[in-house]
């Protein structure tokens, strides 16, 4: 029988099945189940697979590429905004190569269902100059790692696999295949392009870009693009990834009528792109994202009426495709449906009951009486939602790590009592280093790190800041007078208070810890975490 | 055969324990599926839904296209009719009678039963009353399910079956709990989704 699998889980098993030594991640919707699927993989850990979170993107792709360096296959798997992150040493390992296989998996969340923005990873392996491979279903997710690897291996480079929200959260059946053994240790016989001097980058660099050639070849006469062209020559279709399931839906049975292009392999294959060009009259594209294989085409032929998408109006600019959308470019008739009754009042995400983000934030609002109410500076986790209505705390939520080093630049700017709320996650995935420059400075700001043991937001994972904070605050050198621990409960508010108080009326960093945790750890959760304490202390 | 099923609630009730039946079933039966989830920030308290579709043949789109869905089944009434637009002209609406009151701004109730009400094909249960005489509130989404039972088109056997391999793991109490709660689920809508399985 298939299994029942999630686009993601899909994925992870293709990579085990592919000779996978090591996975190395930070949590981030919609990625998230990718690593967990191979964290709870019986055969992973048979197979001795390095599965542990890492601290944040960067290092988990350093890590992969160390992986890498001694000849195994890894892959690194996070959201959109994480290659952010990881960008220095994605665009410098595209220029060293890699050793074993490597596969950066991202996952990108058009709609922005769970993210600040809605990137395309596909931007960015273009820029590196890298294959990009974009599975259009479940069972592709599948069966393109043991491809990806391959890939990698044969052209001696990172290869980015772009996964979107709805591919990723999806479940379909899958069929397996057998697995390939993992590699053995091979170090690379020359370190020196590993070894990114001026003089070896210039050598490095000139070959990757002389892999062009070869790259575009094997988009040409990889299975994962196909070409079919009809007799009716009227509409050409580009669909990349997951369009191609929505065309599908849409025209079903009805193939004669378009010439088809299904696109899951980058750099863009030029001459079946072309081969569309010349039969059609009409080439429409469809991507998820943005229009970025719409503007190649208009370099190319640099014609620009006969060219359909995102950008002509034909398809939405921004958001999420659907079947209804894509049918609708297509000028199929659709049903009319029924409107959302009135009476229906939206229901945003809040946060649980019971959670200590929100008697911190009554503690905050407080003191924000006196102090005014734009000076509390956010950060990204389950006490974003601070930013809105009911506790109306949190102004600001830019990008992980953002709220202590924002807080710092408005104190160097004169504003007094400058508040940061940060997560424990979040704090040690980018705060650290911002909470460094304020201590360097000894910049008048009040850091609160509201700890709640676990990365809650995406499913209560484990934090690498369990039992450490005090020390790490300590050993950045946060003074200890001034670094201070509460319990958010509502009977110590007003004792939190005055601890609030005390640390905004000293001029320079405070730091309070806030501990309380995450309701939704399970009780084993909350024993691993005892156990990890003790055996700190 | 193709069928498409919206699933709503809010984040935390537990739809995709319903979605996980549904799949199981679909599978033993060797048919096709797709079940899209929401993961991630609505999971706290706000608005999810699941779409799963089931046919013979490949199925290729994730998502339900708007005006095609079969059923839409709703642990929550408000959350119904928020799927309202993906409802088939004749498509069915099976809902809980319970409203999860977590707003300050949620609807009248009974201005709320008035707009489901509207449509022919609906049944509307008093599920986590059911489940709790049963032993346990939880259960209001196999009650749920068996009420829907008819409108879907797998068979009994295979829905009992996948109810208990999904609950394998938990206790005999607790599987006898969901297949009772799944048998009352189909007794109160006896007579009312019949309608629909004679099609
Ligand atoms: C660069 C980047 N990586 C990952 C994420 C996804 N993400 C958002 S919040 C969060 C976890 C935050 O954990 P923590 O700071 O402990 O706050 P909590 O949710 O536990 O309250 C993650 C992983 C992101 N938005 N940006
Ligand atoms: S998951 Fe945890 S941190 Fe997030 S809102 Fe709920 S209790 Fe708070």
């Amino acid at each position: 029988m298939k299994s029942l699998l999630l686009g993601n889980e899909a994925l992870a098993q293709g990579s085990i099945d592919a000779g996978l030594s090591g996975v190395y991640a930070y949590p981030g919707t919609p990625s998230t189940e990718i690593t967990e699927y191979i964290q709870k993989s019986k055969l992973a850990q048979e197979l001795k697979i390095h599965t542990t979170w890492s601290v944040n993107e960067k290092t988990a792709m350093e890590a992969a590429l160390g992986m890498s360096y001694v000849g195994k296959r890894s892959m690194v798997v996070m959201k959109h905004v994480g290659l952010n992150v990881a960008s220095d040493v994605f665009m410098n390992m595209a220029v060293s190569g890699i050793n074993g296989g490597l596969v950066v998996v991202v996952a990108d969340d058009p709609s922005m269902h769970s993210s600040q923005n809605e990137q395309d990873s596909r931007f960015y392996g273009k820029f590196a100059m890298i294959p990009i491979l974009e599975p259009s279903s479940q069972q592709e997710a599948y069966d393109v790692m043991s491809y990806a690897f391959d890939l990698s291996e044969d052209v001696k480079l990172p290869v980015l696999l772009r996964m979107v929200t709805r591919l990723s959260h999806s479940r379909a059946g899958i069929k397996v295949k057998q697995r390939r053994d993992q590699n053995e240790i091979d170090l690379p016989r020359d370190t020196s392009r590993f070894a990114l001097l001026p003089s070896n980058a210039r050598k490095q660099f000139d070959l990757l870009v002389s892999k062009k050639d070869t790259l575009v070849h094997c988009s040409e006469t990889s299975n994962l693009n196909s070409l079919r062209l009809s007799e009716n020559r009227n509409t050409g279709i580009i669909a990349c990834g997951l369009a191609y399931n929505y065309l599908m839906e849409n025209i079903g049975e009805d193939l004669s009528f378009y010439s088809i292009l299904k696109i899951s392999q980058y750099p863009l294959p030029k001459e079946k792109i072309q081969a569309l060009y010349r039969h059609c009259d009409k080439i429409i594209v469809m991507e998820e994202g943005y229009p970025i294989v719409e503007e190649l085409l208009h370099n190319y032929f640099d014609e620009n009426d006969k060219i359909k998408g995102r950008l002509s109006g034909d398809l939405p600019r921004t958001g999420e495709l659907n079947p209804n959308i894509v049918g609708r470019a297509l000028g199929l008739f659709q049903n009319s449906t029924e409107p959302v009754p009135s009476v229906v009042t939206p229901r945003p995400p809040q946060l649980c009951d019971g959670c200590g983000h929100t008697d911190l934030f009554n503690t905050i609002n407080e003191v924000i009486r006196e102090i005014g109410d734009k000076n509390v500076f956010g950060d990204i986790g389950c006490y974003a939602l601070g930013a809105l209505p009911p506790m109306n705390t949190v102004n600001t939520l830019i990008d992980m790590g953002a709220s202590i080093t924002m807080a710092k630049g408005a104190a160097d700017a004169g504003m007094d009592n400058a508040i940061a709320v940060i997560g424990d996650s979040t704090f040690t995935h980018s705060g650290m280093t911002g909470l460094l420059d304020a201590v360097y400075e000894n910049s008048p700001i009040t850091v609160i790190i509201s700890d709640n043991s676990a990365v809650a937001m995406t499913g209560a994972q484990e934090s690498t800041a369990v039992g450490r904070l005090h020390k790490i605050c300590l050993g950045l050198g946060v003074h200890p007078d001034h670094l201070k621990t509460i319990v958010p409960l509502k009977k110590n508010h007003d004792e939190n208070v005055e601890v609030l108080r005390n640390e905004l009326k000293y001029k320079g960093v405070s730091v309070i810890i806030s501990e309380r945790p995450c309701v939704r750890l399970s009780r084993d959760q909350k024993e691993v975490i005892k156990a990890k304490i003790a055996a700190l202390n | 055969m193709k069928t498409n099923i919206i699933l709503s609630g809010v984040g935390g009730q537990g739809i995709l324990t319903i979605a996980a039946v549904l799949d199981t079933a679909a599978l033993s039966e060797d048919l096709f599926i797709k079940q899209s989830e929401v993961h991630g920030m609505s999971q706290r308290g706000g608005a999810v839904q699941s779409h799963v579709r089931i046919s013979d043949k490949e199925i290729f789109s994730d998502l339900i296209p708007e005006g095609q869905a079969d059923l839409i089944l709703s642990v929550e009434p408000m959350e119904l009719l928020r799927y309202m637009p993906f409802l088939k002209k004749d498509g069915w609406l099976v809902t809980d009678s319970e409203s999860f009151i977590n707003t300050s701004n949620y609807p009248d109730k009974k201005e709320l039963f008035n707009q489901i009400k509207k449509h022919p094909n609906h049944v509307i249960v008093d599920a986590t009353e059911i489940a709790k005489k049963i032993g346990n509130s939880k259960a209001a989404n196999m009650v749920l399910l068996g009420a829907a039972s008819a409108i879907i088109p797998l068979s009994e056997d295979s829905l009992v079956k996948a109810i208990k391999e999904l609950f394998q793991h938990k206790s005999e109490r607790i599987i006898k709990l969901n297949l009772e709660a799944f048998a009352e689920g189909k007794k109160v809508a006896e007579g009312i989704t019949d309608l629909a399985a004679s099609k």
